[in-house]
């Protein structure tokens, strides 16, 4: 009898124990009105850095900031910010400020994690308008985007002249590129290194005028004939030894195997710039815009925003940080710390002055296209990145029919 | 402890007793009892009401704005035609070629290793006990790194294979299945066509030519890595055992004319039999949640040929934000587990049994 009651008190301890964290974990207030707390605020900035060089610039941008604005900072470098700020939002404690990946960036919107600032932000129309397309969510701009990116061709110029090729040589349409990686390949070269994905593989099926969503993002138009034109091509290139995953070169990505000097162009974004510069110093290279396809010239865009946390008890003063992060100045200041592409098309005079190389990367600002902006499409885009990766057995009807089935079951979930 | 009899006999003449005695063992428990429930027993049920709900990772699973969806996440894993489905299906397949190849080798290969380094005749045991042990204490994200660069294309597998004259494979960007490698070899189906028949339907979404690929070259190696270095330790768990069985029984086996096989068969593996249900309990348990290896190596590429359902269900809750499905994956894999740790124990006692009666053969010889 005694020991019963005693099971039940231990079971009863159980059971407030399980309560009690339930509470801890949470708590029971509701968090849809968060209340703004007045005075100097202390921000807490999570940043996904490319390095020590972004790091320490942006903590400098940081102190910068709050000393003038009588506010704290602290930037903390993530070291996998995409689980931090899952782990974050969940524990209910986000911080006030941190980056938010293009790709990302509807999963976050669609479930009320962002807070829309975008217009609150000064001269916002001066951001591009793609990269403001990709951070905007059911017709909202959300927030500011702090820098971006373009695919270009890297074309190594020693591996160029060896294969008898001159400047005049760089391909602009995909009928050249085929032409030329046939002269390289000719000279026992391996013409193109190119990443096995879709952040990749997709400038193609954007030449040939296809995409993965409908311009409005309700539809998938993943099986279009544009883009079975494209993964055409690209498998074109792959059956016959014309491009190469890097995985085939033995490298982990394109940039390491253009560095090695294992194929003559590669298709990457100005990070290339920073990894050739630290670990392969001597490779002579030249950036070129992409080959234009059928439907004329594309790109991907790759970009981040400065996201505010809608459960932010400073955004007033996270506003103003942002402010200060996304002007003229200090974008051109990030760009010389770290190489980021300022956001701003009032800064690309100065930019391509100061870096008359990077001018082909900027030009793609133009007519890039941002990731796909919907919600809950990371592991339909990963099954597709499977797919890309058998692309030279594969049918390409086969791997977009894929693609179009999953890509419209989450549009409609 | 006191058996159930003597205990009730105390307890009707000197409760007191009794009393105070379940007072003192509850308090002496108390701490353990206190630290299990609310750092197993209590998150393992927040995972549960978290597997039944469609919570999107904002703020506490346990308020009322999030949305109850009773078994849909357990459901879309089995019954939807969905890319959930797909993923989770092929993540089983993956790991069912995995389990199915690493518990039977590593547990043949540790009972190997302890068996020659408990032999006396071997010189040098210490060292060889070492050697073999090593792989087990080292971290798993070491060995990991270390194996990336053995089997990179370029890398030291390779070179020894081009020494034998053999064009060695991608390894950990090679998708194709062993199996459907191994079909095409001995010429029963081309692997870059394969019959309609196969490719036309089967069950849980995946075709039965998916269902049927065997590990990919990829996993193969992982599952390399893994035998080497988890054999080490149950190695460790056959010595202690070999080293518990008395000589004169070893001895009396001997007296009884029986050879060095029958005596292995018949004296050795019998008595082994406990450790061996630990070690491939132990072995299935571990290979079902493989999960590190394939964080460092693969992220489940290529072409989600190293996807595991522990990897999946992290993937998705963490980065996808689903985390009903997520915690839904791994209760599945915790029932899998449990399921077969106990289909495999009624098959081990009900072999248990048997053979001690029949008497060994070289004993009716004569």
């Amino acid at each position: 009898m005694r020991c019963g009651n005693l099971r039940n008190a231990a079971l009863r301890l159980a059971v407030c124990g399980m309560v009690l964290s339930s509470a801890a974990c949470g708590g029971f207030g509701d968090g849809r009105q968060v209340r703004q707390s007045s005075g100097p605020a202390a921000l807490r900035i999570l940043i996904g850095s490319s390095g020590d060089a972004e790091t320490t610039a942006v903590r400098r941008a940081a102190d910068a900031w709050a000393s003038s604005s009588g506010n704290t900072a602290e930037v903390t470098p993530a070291q996998a910010i995409a689980q931090q700020l899952g782990q974050a939002f969940a524990g209910d404690s986000p911080p006030d400020v941190f980056y938010v990946d293009a790709s990302r960036f509807a999963d976050y919107a669609s479930v009320g994690a962002l807070e829309p600032y975008g217009d609150r932000i000064s001269d916002p129309a001066d951001f591009y308008a793609n990269l403001r397309t990709a951070f905007t969510h059911d017709g909202r701009f959300y927030c500011a985007p702090k820098d971006f990116s373009t695919l270009a061709l890297i074309v190594n110029d020693d591996l160029w002249k060896r294969a008898g090729l001159s400047g005049a040589d760089v391909p602009t349409t995909w009928e050249q590129l085929t032409s030329v990686s046939e002269r390289i390949k000719a000279g026992g070269i391996v013409p193109l290194v190119i990443g096995d994905t879709h952040e990749r593989i997709g400038a193609f099926m954007v030449q040939a005028g296809g995409w993965i969503i409908s311009p409005d993002g309700r539809r998938a138009v993943a099986d279009s004939p544009e883009n079975i034109r494209a993964l055409r091509y690209v498998q074109t290139l792959l059956r016959n030894d014309l491009a190469r995953f890097p995985q085939n070169l033995d490298a982990g990505w394109s940039g390491e195997a253009f560095g090695k000097g294992e194929a003559a162009m590669t298709i990457e974004g100005n990070w290339i710039e920073g990894a050739l510069r630290a670990d392969f110093p001597t490779v002579e290279y030249s950036v070129h815009e992409l080959p234009a396809g059928p439907k004329g010239k594309g790109t991907l865009a790759f970009t981040n925003c400065w996201g505010i946390a809608a459960k932010s008890p400073y955004k007033k003063a996270a506003i103003s940080f942002v402010e200060a992060m996304t002007t003229v100045d200090q974008q051109l200041a990030f760009a010389r710390a770290f190489g980021a592409m300022p956001s701003r098309r009032s800064a690309k005079d100065a930019f391509t002055r100061e870096f008359p190389r990077d001018t082909s990367f900027v030009n793609g600002a133009e007519y890039a296209r941002g990731p796909v902006n919907a919600p809950k499409m990371e592991s339909v885009l990963a099954d597709f990145d499977a797919g890309l990766q058998q692309l030279a057995r594969a049918a390409p009807e086969t791997i977009l029919k894929r693609l179009q089935k999953n890509t419209q079951d989450a549009l409609d979930d | 402890m006191p058996d159930t009899t003597t205990r009730a006999v105390r307890r009707r003449f000197r409760p007191t007793a009794a009393t105070r005695e379940a007072v003192a063992g509850w308090l002496f428990v108390a701490p353990v009892v206190t630290i299990l429930g609310l750092f197993l027993l209590v998150p393992i049920l927040m995972a549960l009401w978290v597997s039944l709900t469609d919570w999107n990772g904002q703020g506490s699973p346990f308020l009322a704005g999030v949305p109850y969806v009773g078994l849909r996440n357990y459901t879309r894993l089995f019954t939807e035609d969905n890319l959930a489905r797909q993923d989770f299906m092929t993540s089983i397949r993956n790991n069912f070629y995995y389990v199915v190849i690493v518990v039977p080798v590593q547990t043949v290969l540790a009972l190997g290793l302890a068996l020659i380094v408990n032999g006396t005749r071997l010189r040098g045991r210490t060292f060889f006990r070492t050697a073999f042990f090593f792989p087990s204490v080292t971290s798993s994200v070491a060995m990991s790194v270390v194996f990336l660069f053995i089997f990179a294309n370029s890398g030291a597998a390779n070179h020894l294979l081009a020494l034998l004259g053999v064009d060695g494979p991608q390894w950990f960007a090679d998708p194709r299945g062993v199996l459907h490698l191994l079909l095409g070899r001995i010429g029963l189906v081309d692997p870059e066509a394969p019959p309609a028949a196969l490719t036309g339907g089967g069950p849980f979404g995946l075709s039965w030519w998916e269902w049927l690929s065997g590990p990919s070259v990829a996993m193969a190696t992982i599952i390399m890595l893994v035998i080497w270095t988890t054999s080490g330790t149950f190695m460790l768990m056959f010595l202690a055992a070999l080293q518990d069985i008395p000589v004169a029984l070893e001895e009396a086996s001997m007296i009884d004319g029986a050879g060095r096989w029958q005596r292995l068969r018949h004296v050795t593996l019998p008595v082994l039999r406990p450790t061996l249900f630990l070690v491939l309990t132990l072995g299935l348990i571990a290979t079902w949640q493989v999960f590190d290896q394939v964080y460092v190596m693969s992220q489940g590429n290529p072409a989600k040929t190293t996807l595991t359902p522990a990897y999946l269900s992290y993937q998705t809750a963490f980065r996808d934000f689903e985390y009903g499905t997520g915690t839904a994956i791994s209760f599945v894999l915790f029932l899998i587990i449990v399921i077969l740790a106990l289909v495999q124990r009624r098959v081990m006692h009900g072999r248990a049994d048997r053979p001690r009666l029949r008497r060994p053969a070289w004993t009716r010889r004569s």
